[in-house]
């Protein structure tokens, strides 16, 4: 079981629990705006994109190649966005905090 | 129209299109009732992973709902799912559904969206083990009917993308198959002669057998399989035939209410009717694009998507246009294409093959100087640069772009 919070524009905070599947599935099902996942998840629509705070860079890992040129479809992008559908919710990311970037 | 608590708005699909429209209704602050009516009886779901993951997942009960249940309970959006509704009668501003039950509304929404095209081959009813691939139900029957059967000989009736998609989701699941189609090339309405000769070598290459120019003339049972008999004298053995003919838009219940017609639902700029109560969006709609300056109709998530949420702003008073350049995607083993734009009209289609991986090309569809679309294969930069020149009508040096020496980037390829 892993903790997670969603911070969306509006400034509300979301913090669910999850065992498996996608961040984007985990935020889609627990009504987080800004977090569409259009595409279902196959990384074709960059309606899930996030930003994550620099200390969790590391355990979450960079995007692939495909992603990273997705991202560039919105003009918010950082070094700190990856496409939530990307991430597979495992215990090692407990505690993460993601920022929607729409 | 006043947005006011005792207001109703019905929607009429609840699929891609309808689904969106009801959230987005509410993100829009809509006040009033909303009632989501849809003959599927199953928490509406995505389509596209139907011919693609879920069709290849053990669990069936894998399939992606586009919203879970409680969001719907949470943004009071009421779900009458498994309901045809039979009928319109916009002067009573009322449809009827159900044994003799009757709906007010203030505003309607069509999401009707479309249905397989049946084609026309003697005893094509009564033959066993034949499904379309629309509906999550329709794919829960051919998962069965594959489970069921010994020889896994498969042959899908079209070449277009559904029927594409479903050919390599079958062959990844070890069946033997077939892939019919009646054109000269497969992808023949969708695509460009380039496109379609990629996937035909990518099939090909999969053990899929892809025979064009062909008819299906009829159908014979012998024993437990099917004969599929073709204009070219062949009878091709099948034990599950996939129909992937194309869609049927739904539109007999906006004709029977006497809203204008044209290949569709015919609506402007904010997704209305010639009724102003009654909106359309969706796979459905024959539709204006501003960027392209002309009416289209588009089978799309992305169409269906945009077209709720400009539906859901005007509906709630606001001030919108809709400027969207439609896009689409296709997975058909790992091949990932992007397409963006609309490439009719073009009169030139410049390939670029990437250098350090050949799989990894876009085709970039020009009108003279101005680019249409793009179609990218395992390419999302040549999508994502495509997309953001066509959106701002840039101009590109086609001769940097041809060459693949020079990076693809922005800045080398846009020209000032
Ligand atoms: C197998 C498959 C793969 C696809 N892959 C892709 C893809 O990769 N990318 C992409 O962009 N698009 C893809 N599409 C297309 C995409 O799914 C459609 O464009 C999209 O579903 C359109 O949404 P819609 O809501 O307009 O219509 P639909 O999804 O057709 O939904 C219309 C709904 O209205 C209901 N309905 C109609 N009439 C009535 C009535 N009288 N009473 C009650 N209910 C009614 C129907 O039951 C249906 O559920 C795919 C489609 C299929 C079938
Ligand atoms: S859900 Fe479409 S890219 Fe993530």
């Amino acid at each position: 079981m892993a903790k997670i919070t969603f911070i969306t524009q509006e400034n509300e905070t979301i913090t669910v629990e999850g065992n498996s599947g996608s961040l984007m599935e985990l935020a889609v099902n627990n009504n987080v705006r800004g977090i569409d996942g259009d595409c279902g998840g196959v990384c074709s629509c960059a309606t899930c994109h996030v930003h994550l705070s620099p200390e969790h860079m590391e355990t979450v890992g960079s995007p692939s190649e495909i992603e990273n040129d997705m991202l560039e479809l919105d003009d918010n992008v950082s070094e700190y966005s990856r496409l939530s559908c990307q991430i597979q919710l495992s215990e090692a990311l407990d505690g993460l905090v993601l920022k929607v970037a729409n | 129209m006043e947005n006011t608590t005792d207001k109703i708005a019905v929607v009429i699909g609840a699929s891609h299109a309808g689904v969106n429209l009801a959230f987005n209704l509410r993100k829009e602050g809509w006040l009033g009732t909303i009632l989501l009516f849809d003959a599927d009886p199953a928490l509406p779901y995505h389509r596209p992973p139907l011919s693609k993951t879920y069709l290849t997942s053990k669990n069936s009960e894998a399939q992606q709902p586009l919203k879970p249940m409680e969001s719907y309970k949470k943004e009071n959006i009421e779900l009458y799912l498994g309901i045809w509704v039979k009928k319109i009668d916009r002067k009573a501003k009322q449809l009827s559904y159900g044994e003799g039950r009757a709906q007010n509304y203030d505003v309607l929404i069509l999401a009707t969206g479309a249905r397989p095209f049946i084609p026309d081959i003697p005893r094509l009813e009564t033959t066993k083990n034949v499904f379309p691939l629309r509906s999550l139900e329709d794919v829960q029957h051919i998962k069965k009917a594959l489970d069921g059967s010994k020889q896994k000989k498969i042959v899908v009736i079209g070449g277009g993308y559904i029927g594409l998609e479903t050919a390599a989701s079958l062959k990844k699941m070890g069946a033997k198959v077939t892939v019919l189609e009646r054109e000269e090339r497969v992808l023949a309405r969708v695509t460009s002669p380039e496109l379609s000769a990629f996937f035909t070598d990518l099939h090909k290459k999969h053990g899929v057998k892809l025979r064009t120019n062909i008819s299906v003339k009829s159908i014979r049972t012998v024993g437990e399989t099917q004969q599929v008999l073709c204009s070219d004298e062949n009878a091709y053995q099948a034990d599950v035939i996939i129909l992937g003919c194309g869609i049927q838009i739904n539109i007999e219940l906006a004709q029977a209410a006497g809203l204008t017609l044209k290949n569709g639902i015919k609506v402007d700029g904010i997704c209305k009717t010639n009724d102003d109560s009654i909106f359309a969006i969706g796979d459905c709609t024959f539709h204006h694009n501003l960027h392209y300056n002309r009416y289209v109709r588009l089978e799309s998530v992305q169409n269906a998507v945009d077209q709720a949420k400009i539906a859901a702003a005007a509906i709630c008073g606001k001030e919108v246009v809709c400027n969207s350049i439609p896009w689409f995607w296709s997975d058909q083993y790992d091949t990932k294409l992007q397409m963006v734009g609309l490439n009719e009209g073009y009169d030139e289609a410049l390939l670029r093959t990437e250098l350090e991986n050949e799989n990894s090309f876009s085709i970039w569809y020009f009108n003279g100087k101005t680019l249409l679309a793009v179609d990218a294969v395992n390419n999302a930069k040549a999508y994502v640069i495509g997309t953001k020149c066509i959106k701002n009508r840039l101009s590109l040096d086609k001769a940097k772009l041809k060459n693949p020496q020079i990076q693809l980037k922005p800045a080398t390829i846009i020209l000032e």
